[in-house]
């Protein structure tokens, strides 16, 4: 029996919003990094890979950390389980963004010039419905009755996310000059970017779940 | 020998604590480890012993009213045959209770000695079983509203409301094991209080235990020791079983039944009622597995009444008669093995003889005379057949019958010099001795006579106006008194 009345330091819930805000760092900085590539400043953007690896490397921490907090100390069973899975869903995200910086790192894909707008505008999107599940999660945690309105962002973001991505893939393939195997490549960008909002997508849905278990 | 004879209560404190009774209140917070089983198992453990010594009076009390079983051995029967039908019942699937196989025990020890079912008590036991789940319903709904209440209007976030599920399930544990304690031993140790050879003690002048406190403290070491030794799996269990339907639903379905249990057996809480001319709730060995079922079913129907299992709500009404008279059955048929095949006295014949004195004594209470005077001097073997005497005098309403055989139970009861040399010095003070010395030689053939003798020469035999506790020390010496100079000597050691 753990009676933690007068127990200090970080608590759950401060530890959640610590990971909560890594996401949401790793959003910006990917979202920047994207830019960077675009531009051609290839040195910001490999800074800015660092950073993006450096953020997810605490966020596994602290997932870590809150993960073992969640077995040892708190939570009845059925909430410990709809939070653990929530917290590896939110870090799969994470995950997702550290692996687009990655891929564009090492593939170093030509982007032509009049797709980069519409490009700019898809990852802005998913870093947007990420953003809105963040918002999302800590509304569960904290005022559960306010979680349906950033859930309802999520969607519309995932589904502006659709557009730009159906109209940059359709854009891609029109172009006759380009080889077929570089419209593949960059047609392989489009959908991996597309995926973080998918994703996003993913994580309310069962959020939206685990909030029905909780009804009162 | 007492020892022995108490076997079969403590078979069954230990078969109420090893089932599901404790698993009710400690086995959501088990199931959710939040608690080790141990610590769950100690605190049960000391809380129900506390609940049984405390205040496990009162629904005693409604116990003995409804049947003395005046013979150790029919106790045992009685108690055997309680248990072996809450086991059947158990194994056959239905969430029964202690309390209805007791008393259909009780009243096979009626039908079986051909004493007399004091109906009301007996209407005002069943009518509490059918309101326990019922009134639990109702609290858990009352209760889930209140909590639902809170948790919006304060906005408490996951954790805390967490945490707060957390300790609540234990304090309502801690509540629910002395409520448990309290009102569930009248069925594990209500048929031994009349037959009880305790005396009251005192520690050091500190605490003291009357004899039926001191029973109820052995039969809540039983309880305890079936929590310890064998409560581990179904609180598991049913532990996991109740948390489906939600950390906070689970918690207000503890706390309801908790209440229910102890509104059942609080005697400070009918006095409270009673003294401002409130209804008074009966004092009634209830069911802890149906009061969860009940506060679980009101939660049910606060969300619409799906996922309600009917077939549990059948099984529970199926208990309340089933129980009943499967053990009513088993006590009849055992206690006439007992008597005839293992010569074992299962109840003290009690006769009745409308003496000159009794007579004078119905007739001081304003109850007409004239035409009973004709059975002065008659005896009646039991308690039935006098009845059936009284019945057929139309003008007798059944509070005058009951007085009219409260004044004619006969026992012949003689003051004798060797009685008095073995009375218990410890237990009975000076002046209650002396008293009794100065009736030595005397004959008395009703129980009340010798009261009356005794109050009459000393203020140490006078029961008090509001002194509850003298009072029940006083009614447990004289019992005393009255099997001692009865037999010559105590008749159960």
């Amino acid at each position: 029996m753990d009676f933690d009345f007068f127990r200090r330091g970080p608590g759950i819930e401060t530890q959640i919003d610590e990971f909560l805000n890594r996401i949401s760092e790793a959003g910006l900085i990917f979202k920047g990094a994207v830019v960077d590539y675009l531009k051609g400043d290839l040195e910001t953007f490999v800074q800015k890979r660092d950073r993006l690896h450096e953020v997810e490397r605490q966020g596994d921490v602290l997932r870590r950390d809150l993960e073992l907090m969640l077995y040892t100390k708190t939570l009845i069973p059925e909430s410990r389980g709809d939070v653990l899975e929530l917290i590896e869903n939110m870090d799969s995200l994470l995950d997702h963004y550290k692996g687009a910086m990655w891929k564009i790192d090492i593939e170093h894909p030509r982007i032509c010039n009049e797709f980069h707008e519409d490009f700019k505008e898809l990852v802005a999107f998913g870093v947007e419905a990420v953003e809105s599940t963040v918002c999302a999660c800590r509304a569960f945690f904290k005022n559960i009755n306010t979680a349906s309105t950033h859930m309802d962002k999520v969607i519309y973001w995932e589904k502006k996310s659709d557009v730009v991505s159906t109209r940059l893939q359709r854009a891609i393939f029109e172009r006759e000059d380009l080889r077929l195997s570089h419209k593949r490549h960059i047609r392989d960008f489009v959908r991996f970017m597309e995926k973080i909002a998918d994703e996003a997508e993913d994580v309310i849905d069962r959020l939206s779940i685990y909030i029905v278990k909780r009804a009162l | 020998m007492f020892l022995f004879f108490l076997s079969s209560g403590l078979f069954l404190g230990w078969s109420l604590g090893a089932n599901h009774a404790a698993a009710n209140v400690f086995g959501t917070a088990v199931g959710s480890r939040m608690i080790s089983f141990k610590r769950a198992a100690i605190l049960c453990s000391v809380f129900v012993i506390l609940g049984a010594v405390i205040s496990g009076a009162g629904t005693s009390d409604t116990i003995e009213k409804l049947g003395s079983v005046n013979a150790i051995a029919g106790a045992f029967i009685v108690a055997l045959a309680a248990a072996l039908s809450v086991y059947v019942m158990t194994v056959v699937g239905y969430p029964v209770s202690t309390s209805e196989g007791i008393i259909g025990a009780i009243i096979g020890w009626h039908f079986f000695t051909g004493t007399l079912v004091d109906y009301t008590s007996l209407t005002k036991i069943v009518s509490s079983w059918i309101a326990c789940p019922i009134l639990s319903a109702i609290f858990s709904i009352i209760l889930y509203k209140l909590v639902v209440f809170c948790i919006k209007t304060f906005n408490i976030r996951m954790f805390k409301l967490d945490k707060l599920t957390r300790y609540g399930l234990i304090i309502a544990g801690i509540f629910g094991a002395y409520s448990l304690g309290a009102n569930n031993i009248a069925n594990v140790m209500g048929v031994f209080v009349p037959v009880s050879p305790f005396r009251d003690i005192s520690f050091m002048g500190i605490v003291s235990l009357t004899s039926s406190q001191q029973l109820f403290l052995i039969g809540g070491i039983s309880i305890a020791l079936g929590v310890i030794t064998y409560s581990r799996r179904v609180m598991v269990t049913v532990g996991t079983g109740i948390m489906r339907i939600s950390p906070v639903s689970a918690l207000v379905a503890v706390w309801a039944h908790s209440t229910v249990l102890f509104l059942f057996a609080s005697q400070g809480l009918e006095r409270f009622l009673i003294n401002h001319g409130l209804p008074s709730i009966p004092l009634v060995p209830v069911s802890s597995s149906q009061a969860i079922v009940g506060a679980v079913i009101g939660i049910g129907l606060l969300k619409g009444g799906k996922g309600i299992r009917w077939k549990t709500v059948g099984g529970i009404s199926v208990g309340w008669v089933a129980t009943p008279l499967l053990a009513a059955l088993i006590s009849f048929i055992s206690l006439f093995f007992f008597q005839n095949v293992f010569q074992q006295q299962t109840y003290k014949p009690v006769e009745y003889v409308v003496s000159a004195q009794a007579l004078e004594r119905i007739e001081h209470q304003g109850i007409p005379v004239n035409e009973l005077r004709s059975m002065v001097g008659k005896k009646f073997p039991t308690a039935l057949k006098f009845n059936k005497v009284l019945k057929k005098y139309s003008f007798l309403r059944q509070d005058n019958i009951s007085f009219i055989m409260e004044s004619a139970e006969y026992h012949k009861m003689e003051i004798t010099e060797t009685a008095i040399h073995s009375l218990d010095e410890e237990w009975l003070t000076e002046e209650q001795i002396e008293a009794l010395e100065k009736l030595e030689g005397q004959v008395f053939i009703h129980t009340w006579m010798m009261d009356k003798a005794l109050a009459r020469i000393s203020p140490a035999w006078n029961m008090k106006k509001d002194d509850k506790l003298f009072n029940r020390a006083l009614e447990d010496k004289l019992a005393y008194i009255h099997d001692l100079f009865r037999d010559g000597e105590a008749s159960v050691k």
